[in-house]
């Protein structure tokens, strides 16, 4: 039974995570994430 | 060997924006919009994804202000990202396609005397990473709310190799721009080039907050190690070749193991080691073992 239990873990982690992955898509995160990528933070660099 | 070329693929893959010497600039493609699974400064000049820890950091950074221009910003794409790669591999990214982690492995291949890391030093990286990437960013704010990238600022030693000096090599007006700061992570990345080559992969198995978010996910994972007690002869030669350090025949799924299959394919002679893909076991005998047999050893 335990063994059961734990071979499901990783399955419902993995549906956890997809359901956190698209709601953040669908808030729009992924343009977020390309925006903060694309420019250069020089104070995050250590300079300024 | 395999590793040795999925890491070597995976660092060109993660830094494969050649043109920056003309252009004078990052990489500013679509390309960023992606997590990249190890950890790799988006500052750097060739970098073509988006560092998971740099981008959560701006999250945690803007997330009051955001909250009060009504978006709901939470980070969940990233945290989403890194729990699938969690869930199907634990901290295997760490051992195959981080460059910095591949970094680390070059250089402790320099001789010299080299020295064993303290068990208890592996909590540290938590600690980083509820502090710097979570809670500073989070709680600590200018008056407008804004907070900043604590990690990528003060410590991260990828960002000041990836992208500091290559930055300032690129932009020498920058050079002007140089204080305390920059000093300060010098120092830091210096401290951990010299331990680089004197202990194995100290910044993984201390300081990063990006390993420390894969560990959790070890035990848990669809990939996962298996020991045979009754193979294993205690001989502890997969604890000696480990570069995480990790006794294996106490705990095969240790947060701090990196699944970089060393112990299975290069050490262990008994076949005591497999791995596991979802309940399936896979078996070792064809590892290490049996090459060894084909050698006639």
């Amino acid at each position: 039974m335990k063994i059961q239990e734990k071979g499901k873990t990783p399955f419902l982690l993995i549906i956890f995570f997809l359901f956190l992955l698209l709601v953040g898509i669908n808030a729009g995160e992924v343009s977020t994430v390309l925006e903060t990528a694309t420019r250069i933070c020089l104070s995050c660099i250590g300079i300024g | 060997m395999l590793r040795r070329w999925i890491q070597v693929i995976a660092t060109f893959l993660s830094n494969s924006y050649l043109l920056f010497p003309f252009t004078g600039n990052i990489y500013q493609g679509t390309l960023k919009s992606f997590c990249t699974p190890g950890l790799n400064c988006y500052s750097c000049p060739a970098a073509t994804g988006a560092c998971p820890i740099g981008a959560l950091q701006n999250f945690m950074a803007t997330l009051r202000p955001g909250l009060q221009a009504g978006y709901q910003h939470f980070g969940l794409y990233v945290i989403g990202t890194l729990g699938l790669l969690g869930s199907l591999a634990g901290r295997m990214p760490c051992g195959w396609l981080c460059p910095f982690g591949f970094l680390q492995e070059l250089i402790y291949k320099i001789p010299s005397r080299k020295f064993a890391i303290p068990r208890v030093l592996s909590y540290v990286k938590y600690l980083v990473l509820v502090l710097f990437v979570f809670l500073l960013p989070f709680f600590i704010t200018d008056e407008y709310g804004y907070g900043i990238t604590w990690f990528c600022k003060f410590i991260c030693p990828a960002g000041t190799l990836e992208a500091g000096i290559p930055m300032l090599l690129l932009k020498p007006e920058l050079q002007s721009l140089i204080g305390i700061l920059f000093y300060n992570k010098l120092f830091i990345m210096g401290f951990f080039l010299v331990w680089m080559v004197l202990s194995s992969r100290p910044f993984c198995r201390t300081a990063c907050p990006l390993g420390a978010i894969y560990s959790l996910f070890n035990k848990h994972s669809v990939f996962r190690m298996t020991h045979d007690p009754g193979k294993c002869a205690h001989c502890k030669t997969c604890h000696q070749n480990c570069p995480m350090g990790v006794k294996f025949y106490e705990s095969h799924n240790d947060t701090d193991c990196i699944r970089c299959l060393k112990c299975m394919n290069e050490s262990c002679k008994f076949g005591a080691i497999s791995y596991q893909i979802a309940g399936s076991k896979e078996s070792s005998d064809q590892g290490f073992k049996g090459k060894a047999v084909a050698r006639g050893q």
